[in-house]
């Protein structure tokens, strides 16, 4: 009888083209994605002269200069320039383009799902470490550089030595104000930002299967802020929901036989990881980032740590994020003025995160100015017929059109110099949102109610007696 | 690429952990076509103080010539932008010491010469007593996995596909060349046995 085997082993077998005797595999490439930062890889393959092996599975987005204002006239060349490259290389290679103006524009990892090019047993490849995102559906997907993004265009396969496997099962009930994002950043606090390097997760357990799409790819987008390239979650009667009448979708015939063979993806029982882990949802609390990397985070009702309390390798790079973020051990994180807010990206910029913070924004208003992007043009539409741009406009935040935007700051969307910000998106690290920036990630209710206080703040006593 | 088996230059050290890619090539430099050189982007914000002056007492200000760098764990960890190794290899930097590193940087770094060696904690130290005041010469020898400095032997590890590659210069794309009948019948089995696989066709 065969060994019971973990989703990672039957995806890769699923994708394998061919094993070389050093153990490294070619493996079949179901959907490439390319954005503006692309435009390297393009250089590589135009340079040899060759043409995109698989255009129809080949799918580009303006996301990371996406101007979030007065798009039709872009004043930055450089940022013009960008996006200039990425539709002469769409329209050489014949590429289907989310350009600006498309109504299906958005943020690469929250269009390829919402347009149903993510898909349960693909493999996804994006230029972009946050591919882990599409995980969510029980895909294998990763992010590549340059090389390999040429690679992916002039081959569509990728060279890739097998991850070890890890389980980090999450049971229990998360409480109320406790999202997918207080999982990521409990885990990653926990076992450190190289703690799964060389690993694929696979999420399970009772907390997990009660998350929404939503949550699920929030939880694998920051996969890679554990160290992790693959994030992923088994698909279930929620996948199916999600997908089910999606534009690339399978319909039909197609969609049934499909769902037949997404039925046995699931790791099977008695499947051995190479690592487990295992955490108590009860026991998650909403969590803040308090230094310069993704692991320096603690629950909001926490005192600043003092970094001769922490294991020496850890200690002097906390002292140096304390001085970067202008912060002083022993004082509470709860109560530390911020200046400005941001919810938005590929982690936190679904229409459920839009939902989130408008729970607690309602009504109320924005001590401190912030920007809020929508992670597509759709998401921005949905979130507009649900009234919820109004709440935020009332409350005196930005309302802005989608794409990375501040989370990496490229079509100029920053935090100044020496600015705290409490931000939905997924590094803190120093520089991220500008040039000397202070960033706090926390979840999108976290950072609504930044908002309203004007300082990092505990949701859970804002949320009393609102339906969320 | 040219392919290497050693390389003898000056080991300099930056004892920080998670160098991230961020640090290593701010995104605003992103745009700029390769053509043009990454290596005066390397560490942009690091090395300046506040003014934007180059700070003296920072190692790759003073010592511009340094081909190989020591650093902390988790270096390079962060986003999949190949331009952090750019960054490296155009500053004239051909290796990377370090406890550990971030998958992705890793892999971008073996796609470009650049060799990411990996040292145990013993290995680190032995290294860091070597260059912490002053940078040393080293000779790195990838067919042994050994890195000689003062009088020091330290062995680090790579992933043998790894080496290989950087020794060979290889380039995937030609690599891959030798397959192509192998990814046809592949393409051809998995359009038969999962056609769901492609994107339904929209109207």
């Amino acid at each position: 009888m065969r060994p019971p085997q973990t989703m990672l082993d039957k995806l890769w077998a699923a994708h394998e083209v061919t094993r070389r005797e050093d153990g490294v595999s070619l493996l079949w490439v179901d959907r490439h994605l390319v954005h503006e930062g692309s435009h390297h890889a393009f250089a590589k393959i135009s340079e040899r002269d060759l043409p995109v092996a698989e255009p129809g599975l080949t799918f580009a987005v303006v996301d990371h200069y996406a101007p979030t204002r007065n798009r039709s006239k872009i004043d930055a060349p450089q940022i013009a320039r960008m996006i200039d490259t990425l539709r002469d290389n769409a329209a050489a290679h014949g590429l289907r383009l989310y350009d600006l103006d498309d109504p299906r524009q958005g943020i690469v990892h929250v269009v390829g799902p919402e347009e149903g090019l993510t898909l349960p047993g693909l493999l996804i490849n994006c230029g972009d470490s946050h591919t882990s995102t599409h995980g969510a559906f029980g895909t294998l997907a990763f992010g590549i550089g340059a090389t390999e993004v040429a690679h992916v265009l002039a081959t569509q396969t990728v060279w890739q030595r097998k991850p070890r496997s890890m389980r980090i099962s999450v049971e229990g009930t998360l409480g109320a104000g406790v999202t997918a994002k207080d999982i990521a950043l409990g885990w990653i606090a926990r076992l450190g930002t190289d703690g799964a390097q060389g690993h694929a997760v696979e999420y399970a357990g009772s907390a997990i299967r009660g998350l929404s799409m939503e949550g699920r790819m929030t939880l694998c987008n920051l996969s890679i802020e554990g160290g992790a390239r693959f994030g992923m979650v088994a698909p279930d009667e929620t996948t199916l929901a999600y997908l089910k009448g999606r534009r690339f979708a399978p319909k039909g015939a197609e969609w049934q036989a499909a769902c037949v063979s997404w039925a046995s993806l699931a790791s099977d029982a008695g499947a051995r990881f190479d690592r487990e882990v295992t955490l108590d949802a009860s026991e998650i609390s909403p969590t803040v980032t308090w230094g310069t990397s993704p692991e320096q985070a603690l629950p909001i009702r926490t005192p600043i740590p003092d970094p001769a309390s922490l294991p020496p390798h850890k200690a002097e790079a906390a002292r140096a994020a304390l001085e970067y973020m202008g912060l002083k051990t022993g004082d509470m994180l709860e109560g530390t003025p911020v200046d400005q807010v941001f919810i938005g990206s590929c982690t936190n910029g679904r229409i459920e995160d839009l939902r989130a913070a408008a729970a607690v924004l309602k009504g109320r208003k924005a001590r401190v100015p912030g920007l809020i992007s929508p992670g597509s043009a759709r998401v921005k539409a949905q979130a507009e017929a649900e009234g919820l741009d109004r709440i935020f406009i009332e409350a005196g935040l930005d309302w802005v059109a989608s794409g990375c935007s501040m989370c990496v700051g490229m079509n100029g969307d920053l935090v100044g110099e020496g600015k705290r910000c409490a931000s939905s998106t997924n590094r803190n690290f120093k520089g991220r949102q500008g040039r000397g920036a202070r960033t706090h990630l926390m979840s999108p209710a976290m950072v609504a109610a930044a908002a309203v206080t004007g300082e990092l703040t505990d949701v859970r006593p804002l949320l009393v007696g609102r339906v969320t | 690429m040219a392919g290497w088996h050693t390389h003898q230059g000056q080991a300099i050290c930056l004892p920080v952990a998670n160098v991230d890619t961020d640090q290593l090539i701010p995104a605003r430099f992103m745009s700029v076509s390769r053509a043009d050189g990454y290596g005066d982007y390397l560490l942009y914000d690091m090395r300046r103080d506040a003014t934007g002056a180059l700070r003296a007492d920072f190692p790759l200000n003073a010592h511009p010539g340094a081909s190989v760098i020591l650093a902390g764990r988790n270096f390079g960890s962060g986003s999949s932008r190949e331009a952090a190794v750019y960054a490296l290899v155009d500053a004239g930097i051909r290796a990377v010491i370090a406890p550990s590193f971030g998958d992705i940087f890793a892999a971008n770094a073996v796609n470009n010469g650049l060799l990411p060696a990996k040292v145990d904690d013993e290995g680190y130290a032995a290294v860091e007593a070597a260059v912490a005041k002053d940078p040393q010469s080293i000779t790195i020898d990838l067919d042994a996995r050994r890195l000689t400095i003062d009088a020091a032997t330290i062995h680090f590890t790579i992933d043998d596909s790894w080496a290989l590659k950087l020794k060979n210069g290889w380039d995937d794309i030609d690599l891959t060349r030798n397959y192509c009948e192998a990814i046809a019948a592949f393409k051809v089995n998995r359009s038969q046995t999962a056609t769901w696989a492609w994107p339904a066709e929209v109207e």
